[in-house]
């Protein structure tokens, strides 16, 4: 006779651990991905619950298998003719997937995530803990002022003339009860007394400040190609996301320039191309008539960003470094990001910078393929964190 | 089981027990344990091993499983039994007493065919499984924890072997190395026993410490123990399909729970339409057999002398090809098309191919052939069929994890013979060989 044994009692989570690990590793391969996968978002206007789809490599068995293509048996409805195409090659409805044993089959792991849980890999990759989320937001504060009430002492703007004549009647009323009582006439006109006065009181509130713009400069130059402005796109959507993240307001400006630089939309921003020459310095001389003009840096938290291979002409590399100076005085941050696909050797412009520019609020980036996006992001951040803190 | 008691598993399990014990069956005491949703999606990802040693594939195993449930893509899992004397088997709490009397019936089948295939009594060790599982588990554990190890380079290990968990002897293991043939082997870089064993090669042969071999031996030893199961899927869930049917038949079930019966039959049982169901082809199979003259003997020994492979060469008639519909399929430019239907030209092309494809025969063989300046030279026996190239490519990384050095492997890719190698750092170059 068989043995029977209830064991709902002793249930125990086994797989936790592997869940956990295998967990782990989805994670990094999402991380590892995550070149491809900004790189084909839109930067600005996607809602938080978007979801992304993304292909796990990372995640598959690999095992010596035959190729998709070697064909195989199976059972049909009778109906089938030689020759009959009955799909496409790839598909999988058309794979053994029944048959014994070795079921590698199509590890394809694709893991819906939103926009929002894709940030928070990016910033968990980070260790930023959510203290410093706080910091942030602290830092810059606005004052403003509300009335709260009143008091006796105060100065002659804040003067609460209806109050003051309130108390003031209040006074004389009470003077003429007292009249009738026990008290000889008094006089018919009733000044103003320094006890009648009332002033507003003044509460001052500290708000913090969440506003943040992202202003994006990019070289549209004709040296600029594809290649290159795909690099940019990937690296000003990390930034507008961290913006994002730490300031509730945040709006982007889009700056391009050739020899003249002009604001444009985001579409026109990646996708016109220009041709001739480079003068960075219109760039930043328009980014700063452009927070002139909307952007008070006391209100503001103003992140710039210049993307660009560096070509400049050598005549405006002296402008370009007093304007960067100049935007480095009044952003959070402002970043050159060097985008040398394909050449070994540093521009002219960079070592300019490097040489001139002492601000702590300046970093220098270099791009060169989809894979340096990630860490030359976390460097910019390392800076933000640090002028941020207390030192 | 809020419909039914223990009591009523053990009087149907009374009445099946007598039924097998009246038919020719030969079984292993049996042990069914009786487990919720969650511990049956964990037997099933760990093999249905009550002990295991731990790898992130299991998990990933689990929660894909627990996926396809969630989305209905399977239906629930109401079998589960593993090779070992005694026989364990799982029922799942949440099921119908019906399926549960349909289970043990089935699971019967699986514990006959586990007691008497050939392939089971060579390979495999039924008194000794589930401690030899536990053993492993154990040592895996103690190399996660210990100090100088840790769960990172074991994963290493673990990633590697079970990469080439099918490229070991395809018919278990072989006798221990003489003396004589040890000492003649110090002269042979890949000695014969070894050259169809690419993962032992490699155990005994790459460049790993004591612990990594150990680990390696563990993932080869588990895959001995599989491969049994791997290329009888067919007759095995065939005959254990032929069994439940006929015990139900005649357990003399109430009215309703025959109904039932008929219904869970034939959905375990239906064909698979493009594709291949285990369960129905070895389930026709052995019922048409049955049905011929001496049949009912016949099966008996069938069940002990043969693997799918050779099943299907034997026994797959014409007629059974045609009821089955069988065909075979190709590709042509981008699209599937139909090769081969079974009709008077064709069943024997498409009986041979399908009796090619089944078990092992749908793993690509990989063997070391030599040794050349410490880079390690692979061959693949090419039969027609290509590898997968990515997964090639990512697998000889995993081949020189174990090896330690530079690997090459010999292939065909578009009818040219080429060679992929590999070095320490990972590079893959394929060259004309």
């Amino acid at each position: 006779m068989a043995i029977f044994k209830d064991n709902s009692a002793s249930h125990s989570d086994r797989s936790a651990w592997d869940r956990k690990r295998h967990r782990q590793l989805v994670e990094e391969a999402i991380k590892k991905n995550l070149g491809d996968i900004i790189a084909e978002e839109s930067i600005i206007g996607q809602s938080k619950d978007k979801k992304i789809k993304i292909p796990i490599k990372g995640l598959k068995e690999y095992q010596f298998l035959y190729g998709k293509n070697t064909g195989g048996t199976a059972s049909g409805n009778g109906q089938e003719q030689r020759g009959q195409v009955i799909g496409k090659a790839g598909d999988r409805d058309t794979q053994d997937t029944g048959q014994a044993g070795n079921a590698p089959g199509e590890d394809i792991y694709e893991t819906d995530i939103t926009l929002e849980e894709l940030i928070n890999y990016l910033f968990d990759d980070l260790q930023l803990p959510d203290l410093d989320r706080k910091k942030f937001a602290a830092i810059e504060t606005e004052r403003k002022f509300k009335r709260s009430g009143h008091q006796l002492k105060g100065i002659p703007p804040r003067l609460d003339k209806k109050q003051s004549v309130v108390e003031k009647l209040k006074r004389k009323q009470s003077a003429k009860r007292q009249e009738n009582a026990i008290m000889p006439p008094i006089s018919e006109r009733i000044p103003f007394r320094e006890e009648d006065l009332r002033y507003f009181r003044i509460k001052e509130e500290l708000r913090p400040n969440s506003n943040a713009v992202v202003i994006c400069i990019m070289d549209t130059s004709g040296s600029m190609d594809q290649t290159k402005k795909y690099l940019a796109r990937s690296f000003y959507f990390l930034l507008y996301q961290f913006v994002r993240y730490k300031y509730e307001n945040v709006e982007v400006v889009f700056i391009s320039h050739s020899t003249e630089a002009t604001e444009v939309n985001e579409r026109d921003f990646f996708h016109r191309g220009e041709s001739g020459g480079t003068n960075i310095s219109s760039g930043y001389a328009k980014a700063l008539e452009i927070i002139e003009q909307r952007y008070n840096p006391a209100i503001w938290n103003i992140y710039a960003f210049h993307c660009s291979d560096g070509d400049n002409w050598p005549g405006d590399n002296a402008t370009a470094i007093t304007l960067a100076k100049e935007l480095c005085d009044i952003s959070n941050l402002f970043g050159y990001g060097e985008i040398t696909t394909g050449r070994i050797w540093n521009s002219t412009i960079r070592r300019e910078y490097q040489e001139h520019i002492t601000n702590e609020k300046f970093i220098i980036v270099t791009l060169e393929r989809k894979e340096d996006i990630w860490p030359a992001f976390k460097r910019i951040l390392e800076k933000d964190s640090s002028a941020g803190g207390d030192n | 089981m809020s419909n039914y008691s223990l009591t009523n598993l053990e009087y149907w399990n009374r009445r099946i027990e007598e039924l097998v014990k009246n038919s020719r069956l030969n079984c292993y005491p049996q042990e069914f344990e009786i487990v919720d949703y969650e511990d049956m999606l964990c037997y099933e990802a760990y093999v249905g091993m009550p002990s295991h040693y731990p790898h992130w594939s299991f998990g990933k195993a689990y929660e894909r499983q627990k996926t396809f449930y969630h989305y209905n893509l399977v239906g629930l899992p109401y079998e589960m039994v593993i090779n070992s004397n005694p026989c364990l088997a799982y029922l799942m709490r949440e099921n119908s007493i019906l399926l549960q009397v349909l289970t043990m019936a089935h699971v019967y089948g699986h514990n006959d065919f586990f007691k008497n295939n050939r392939l089971f009594k060579r390979d495999t060790r039924a008194e000794l499984v589930v401690e030899m599982f536990k053993a492993h588990a154990d040592r895996v554990r103690e190399y996660i924890h210990d100090p100088s190890i840790g769960p990172a380079k074991v994963e290493r290990i673990l990633d590697a072997a079970h990469a080439l968990r099918f490229q070991v002897s395809r018919h278990g293991e072989l006798p221990l190395p003489t003396p004589t043939e040890l000492t003649q082997e110090t002269t042979q870089p890949v000695p014969p026993r070894l050259k169809e064993d690419l993962l032992g090669f490699l155990a005994e042969k790459g460049g790993l410490t004591s612990w990594e071999q150990d680990l390696v031996n563990i993932v080869r030893v588990e895959s001995l123990y599989f491969i049994p199961q791997i290329e009888t899927k067919i007759m095995n869930e065939g005959w254990a399909s032929y069994w439940h049917y006929k015990l139900l038949e005649e357990l003399d079930l109430p009215q309703g729970m025959h109904l039932e019966f008929l219904q869970r039959h034939n959905l375990v049982v239906r064909p698979h339409e493009r594709s291949i169901n285990p369960y129905y082809i070895g389930f026709k199979m052995f019922e048409s057999l049955a049905k011929s003259p001496g049949g009912r003997l016949g099966i008996m020994d069938i069940r002990v002398n043969e693997r799918d492979q050779s099943f299907l060469r034997r026994y797959l008639t014409r007629e059974l090809c045609e009821e089955l519909h069988l065909f075979t399929y190709g590709v042509q430019d981008d699209n599937v098309i139909i090769k081969d239907i079974s009709d008077e030209d064709g069943w024997k092309k498409v009986r041979d191919k399908f009796a090619d494809s089944v078990g092992l025969g749908n793993v690509p063989i990989i063997n070391p052939v030599a040794v050349e300046k410490g880079t390690l030279q692979l061959e693949h026996v090419f039969d027609g069929r290509e590898l997968e190239l990515g997964y090639a490519k990512e697998t000889l990384k995993h081949v020189v994890d174990l090896w330690g050095a530079k690997v090459e492997l010999t292939t065909d890719i578009a009818n040219y013979r080429q060679i992929i190698s590999c070095n320490e750092d990972k590079v893959i170059i394929i060259k004309d060989a």
